[in-house]
């Protein structure tokens, strides 16, 4: 069997650098326990494994077919969504009243990421339900939650977000679809929207779409959009679902390079003026609901994005071991054996550069997921307030970041095979297409930049990154303290200076300069600000490795090899040493708000 | 119905297993240890009997360190009522096992006692029969189908030539085979549940069981590493091979 995710790598991140059982001590976890935390990964992985793993590569050769009536798949993706729902995965992070677990969201994540590792495309359609529930279930009526959230929660209907339309993506203000007011109180939908995935397929007994429209006369741009809940097939108040259709019509699906098993939909809303939608929450505040939904998918983004970085960091190593190529320059005998290419220094410099990538990737959007339970449940208000702060901050990082080196990992990978990389013997050509929607979807990685330096950094008096500055600062005190890990420890203080004094710098040209120079090279800002916000964490992981290291020479010998700690401390000083200067170059530029490519002309190209 | 099921504490059937360098056994250094997979088709098998209404009450017992209540709460969650462990840093063998689960037999009194055939850690075969012996009980081993008729159990048994099908009287022992069912995964709601399922402990010396074991470990070795093949040119090389440096024909 291949390992989707090994099993010392998530319980250090998971219970060393994230302290899950901390949890276990506060009102909101008090029912639960270490080892259920521990039993609910086990069963993800044994369902990923057996139900998931097993049509990753089918679902991507089979992609859905859609005759004009009807959306057929292959039948594993529906066995494995059963699977997921029957043991309780869609609900885990719900309140036990509405049936759920009410786990913590950084226990979900660690399970998620085996299904993520197992199959990205099957696992989308789940999630998407669990995420639109979620929406349901903070803004939705008494009412809609009996008919729509439960149903949902059992398995029985699946849910989507339809917020983009055919002309209308990043810039969500200009949508079109329309809501007009009906008699008894819903309202009548028309438009059209396209990319929406899992908008149309045989999985489950009914749809519930949550689409984004405005109601006739609203005010214009973002002030004017609603949530509305459209089924797909009308339910009546018993949550029953009809037989006839709600006028939600599939024209058609959409072929793409990735995530093949997921059905991408372009669907038309109310074509003769019967589909019903139910607003959801007050009108004219959609878009604000849908970016509560949308934030913590996108660390389900990063979390995809981290988790297919690191399985092909798995695939590759794996491989490298196994694959004898040449010999160490220092030997010129040609009767010599060949080595593993793994013994070769540029390999094992791909291979600690997908490690550096994905295991800072995955600890970034476990750290996120934690920061969700804090802001949730820490019992003092001022923790609950600072996480608040930190995720808002860290949220376009925690999407975009994963999503850049989450890929630039599978392309390393499929390097350190060569050519059987490049073919279809080994799924590393998969991860790399599956993977390249990533930095696309949930808002793209530029649309991240801007929301990070137009709006983030400068929120609530600036409370999130002065929060940030002073969790690094602890880290770097710790990491002085402990020899080994001082010049780190000063690496990740030179870069924090520079982003501070960039970040200083980036204030006034934007009060001075406007927008258009001062955001030009965003997506330069919100790399370095990402790579520091990784070093970080790779710095706690040695801080934490080094000392378990120290544990072990005194003769407890704890649960992680000798060898597995080394990794995590040599990993911290590849980063440190190739990385980090790579960032303080790129501030350094960014800091000379550089117009090149904001002064080219179109007629120039 | 009282049903007891056994369950042991292994080194997980994905894990690639080492040898210690000094020969002593198996390197269980942070590796992750699971149910035995035939003690999980043994629980499966219980669960099932309960939910036709055979079994009422499901009793699950493990031998072996503080550690070893992850296995019973993970057959709490499959669907077992309540937990036994038999708490021991000791090595055991098989015959202390049986030991041991004839002194649990005596006090809870099951109409069935389902184990798995075999560990596969040691791969002794050994507890189940050792167990019938000592409480006087009749036993169907490897089994691939079982069903509860009034106070008699009827097991099909995989044997070298085919099936053997008997009919005990009970109260039985039954050994799992490995096609007598699938078995399930805990899911989440019966995670939560069981973390409430009573799960009470004891020792050997509380049992009254000596556990000193019996046989000595001299050695633990790797099986040798398969030799790469060749490619032979025509079929006379091959017998001739076959005949000469295998000696099999």
């Amino acid at each position: 069997m291949k390992t989707l995710i090994d099993r010392q790598t998530l319980q250090f991140l998971v219970h060393d650098l994230l302290e899950v059982e901390s949890l276990c001590e506060r009102p909101a976890f008090v029912d639960h326990s270490p080892e259920i935390f521990q039993s609910v990964i086990d069963t993800a992985e044994t369902i990923a494994t057996k139900y998931f793993a097993d049509h990753n590569a089918k679902a991507d050769q089979n992609e859905p077919v859609f005759d004009g009536k009807k959306v057929t798949m292959i039948p594993e993706v529906k066995i494995a969504y059963e699977h997921y729902a029957d043991a309780g995965f869609l609900g885990a992070t719900f309140s036990a009243e509405l049936g759920g677990m009410a786990l913590p969201k950084l226990v979900n994540s660690a399970a998620q990421s085996y299904f993520l590792s197992a199959n990205p495309s099957t696992v989308a359609y789940p999630f998407l339900t669990s995420a639109a529930a979620g929406v349901i279930e903070k803004f939705g009526s008494q009412e809609q939650k009996d008919r729509f959230l439960r149903p949902m929660l059992a398995g029985r209907y699946t849910g989507t977000m339809a917020l983009t339309e055919p002309d209308v993506g990043s810039s969500l203000g200009d949508l079109r679809t329309s809501a007009t007011p009906a008699k008894d109180g819903t309202y009548l939908i028309k438009g059209h929207k396209m990319y929406i995935s899992g908008g149309d397929h045989e999985l489950s007994e009914n749809i519930v779409h949550l689409v984004l429209a405005r109601i006739k006369g609203a005010p214009k741009g973002v002030k004017g959009i609603s949530l509305f809940i459209v089924p797909k097939k009308p339910i009546s108040e018993e949550a029953e679902v009809s037989l006839t259709d709600n006028d939600v019509v599939l024209a058609g699906l959409l072929h793409k390079m990735g995530y093949r098993g997921t059905t991408s939909t372009v669907l038309n809303f109310g074509e003769n003026d019967r589909c019903v939608g139910y607003l959801l929450g007050e009108a004219n505040h959609g878009l604000s609901y849908m970016f509560q939904m949308m934030n913590e998918a996108r660390i389900g983004v990063g979390l995809g994005a981290a988790v297919m970085g690191y399985r092909g960091f798995l695939e590759s190593l794996d491989y490298a071991k196994q694959r004898t190529q040449g010999r160490l320059p220092s030997n010129r005998n040609p009767d010599s054996p060949p080595v593993a290419i793994i013994q070769h220094a540029d390999v094992k410099k791909m291979l600690l550069q997908q490690k550096c990538y994905s295991e800072g990737a995955l600890a970034l959007c476990l750290y996120a997921s934690k920061l969700v339970d804090d802001l949730e449940t820490h019992e003092d208000d001022k923790q609950r307030e600072s996480a608040s702060e930190l995720l808002d901050l860290l949220t376009p990082i925690v999407k975009a970041w994963p999503s850049h080196y989450g890929p630039r990992a599978n392309d390393l990978a499929i390097q350190v095979l060569a050519g059987a990389g490049y073919t279809k013997d080994y799924p590393l050509e998969q991860l790399y297409r599956d993977n390249r929607l990533n930095p696309i979807h949930e808002g793209t990685n530029g649309i991240q930049a801007l929301d990070l330096t137009g709006r983030k950094l400068w929120q609530k008096g600036s409370q999130g990154l002065k929060e940030l500055a002073m969790r690094v600062q602890a880290t770097i005190d710790e990491a002085k303290a402990c020899k080994p890990l001082a010049a780190n420890a000063n690496a990740v203080a030179g870069v924090l200076k520079d982003l501070q004094q960039t970040t200083f710098q980036l204030a006034s040209v934007l009060q001075q300069k406007g927008p258009e120079l001062a955001l030009a090279n965003a997506s330069e800002y919100l790399d370095s600000f990402g790579g520091l916000v990784v070093g970080w964490l790779w710095l706690a992981q040695a801080v934490k490795a080094q000392a378990l290291l120290d544990e072990r020479k005194n003769g407890t010998m704890g649960q992680y090899s000798e060898a597995f700690l080394q990794g995590k401390i040599q990993a911290c000083n590849f980063y440190m040493n190739t990385e980090l200067p790579r960032l303080a170059a790129q501030l350094t530029h960014f800091n000379t708000f550089d117009d090149t490519a904001l002064a080219m002309q179109e007629a120039w190209f | 119905m009282k049903v007891l099921v056994a369950v042991k504490r292994v080194i997980d059937y994905n894990v690639k297993v080492r040898v210690k360098p000094d020969n002593t056994g198996v390197d269980l250094t942070n590796v992750k240890m699971a149910m035995n997979p035939f003690c999980e088709i043994a629980v499966e098998e219980a669960v099932r009997l309960k939910e036709k209404g055979v079994a009422t009450e499901i009793v699950v017992v493990s031998i072996g360190p503080k550690a070893a209540q992850e296995q019973i709460r993970t057959a709490l969650a499959l669907g077992a009522d309540r937990g036994i462990h038999v708490e021991t840093d000791e090595e055991i063998q098989s015959l202390a096992a049986a030991k041991l689960l004839k002194a649990v037999v005596d006090k809870e009194q099951p109409s069935l006692v389902i184990l798995g055939k075999q560990s596969i850690d040691n791969d002794n075969n050994q507890t189940g029969q050792m167990l019938a012996a000592l409480a006087g009980y009749p036993q169907g081993t490897f089994a691939s189908e079982v069903s509860v008729d009034g106070d008699k159990v009827k097991v099909t048994r995989e044997i070298d030539g085919g099936l053997m099908t008997v009919s005990l009287n009970l109260p039985a022992i039954v050994t799992t085979d490995l096609r007598l069912n699938e078995p399930r995964y805990a899911s989440l709601p019966n995670i939560m549940k069981a973390k409430k399922k009573p799960l009470e402990s004891t020792t050997p010396a509380d049992l009254g069981v000596d556990v000193t074991p019996r046989l000595t470990t001299l050695k633990v070795e790797a099986p040798a590493q398969r030799q790469a093949g060749i490619k032979v040119a025509d079929v006379a090389e091959l017998v001739d091979k076959l005949k000469n440096e295998a000696k099999v024909i």
